[in-house]
């Protein structure tokens, strides 16, 4: 099962000679922006006129984003960009208002019986 | 699709495993998309908790770590992501373990001593598990009670013969492990 529409191949950023630092701007990830990979993003709404030009980088990510949700590690998968370096990218976008940002179910929700039958649902749907 | 952004939600599940049991066959098989990779910065010598990614005089090796996607309803995401399972990796294992619904371990019956590390972490971080037991080409069936013994597991923990290159055996061996922890809530 692949899809294809998915597949990006125009976002390919990795070069060994942009080191990661430049992407983010020097900037380190604010300690209390803990991205989880589940987390899922999306781009607000009338982001059209943007308040600033961004990066490559990050317009890579609002691409991706646009119109649907996509985790942070999908994000990261996609982009070729580690995962450090998307979180930070993803705290500035946030900062700016560019994204909205969905934090994933927290652990209790394994005990959540609805949520688990909606996963067994799901999971025999597909192999149905 | 625009999908509105309160009503979607995720759920994760770990796929653990010693080195070449084939986690990354098991997540190609049952993920929408092509298998993607994260890339991790983890430290060679993983001392402590401390945070060593940004000490140069450090060695670090980068770990890809593959993961998948299943979309379940539109309402539910489900990533499935494949778990290095040696202790240096313990890390990214308390990052990974947190709100994940569990973990499905998967066994090669030829090398179970293999195993033991892995099933040491996923009950270290307790997360409620099932076993896959792999079967390969070639190789002897393994009666699955056996591998409940050789591993010491509880009653209750599902053990299911799981060929990860099946897409609808790979599915079972899921559906087995969300059964399970349904019946964890009666």
């Amino acid at each position: 099962m692949s899809d294809a529409h998915d597949h990006d191949p125009e976002v390919e950023l990795t070069s060994a000679l942009v080191p990661f630092f430049v992407i983010t701007n020097g900037r380190a990830l604010p300690p209390d922006q803990q991205y989880e990979r589940t987390a899922l993003v999306t781009a607000h709404q009338d982001t059209a006129a943007m308040a600033r030009t961004l990066a490559p980088e990050e317009q890579a990510i609002m691409d991706l984003v646009a119109n649907r949700m996509l985790a942070v590690a999908e994000i990261a998968g996609r982009t070729h960009l580690p995962l450090g370096i998307v979180r930070i990218l993803l705290s500035q976008l946030e900062e700016s208002g560019l994204v909205l940002v969905r934090k994933p179910a927290p652990r209790a929700d394994s005990k959540d019986r609805e949520l688990l039958s909606a996963v067994l649902e799901g999971l025999k749907n597909i192999g149905a | 699709m625009y999908l509105d952004a309160d009503d979607v939600r995720s759920v994760k599940v770990l796929v653990v495993g010693p080195f070449g049991v084939g986690k990354t066959t098991y997540i190609g098989n049952i993920s929408e998309i092509e298998p993607l990779q994260t890339e991790e910065e983890i430290t060679e010598a993983s001392v402590g908790y401390d945070d060593l990614s940004r000490t140069p005089d450090k060695t670090t090796t980068t770990v890809a770590m593959d993961f998948g996607r299943l979309t379940l309803s539109d309402e539910l995401v489900l990533y499935v992501f494949g778990t290095p399972g040696q202790e240096r990796f313990k890390e990214m294992w308390e990052e990974l373990s947190r709100g994940a619904l569990g973990a499905l371990l998967i066994v090669d019956p030829q090398r179970l001593d293999e195993s033991f590390p892995v099933l040491d972490l996923v009950e270290r971080f307790g997360l409620t598990y099932a076993v896959g037991v792999n079967h390969f080409e070639g190789a002897t069936t393994y009666p699955l009670d056996e591998v409940r013994e050789a591993l010491n597991l509880h009653p209750d923990t599902p053990v299911v013969a799981c060929d990860v290159r099946d897409q609808k055996s790979a599915l079972q061996a899921l559906i087995a492990l969300v059964q399970h922890l349904m019946s964890l809530l009666d």
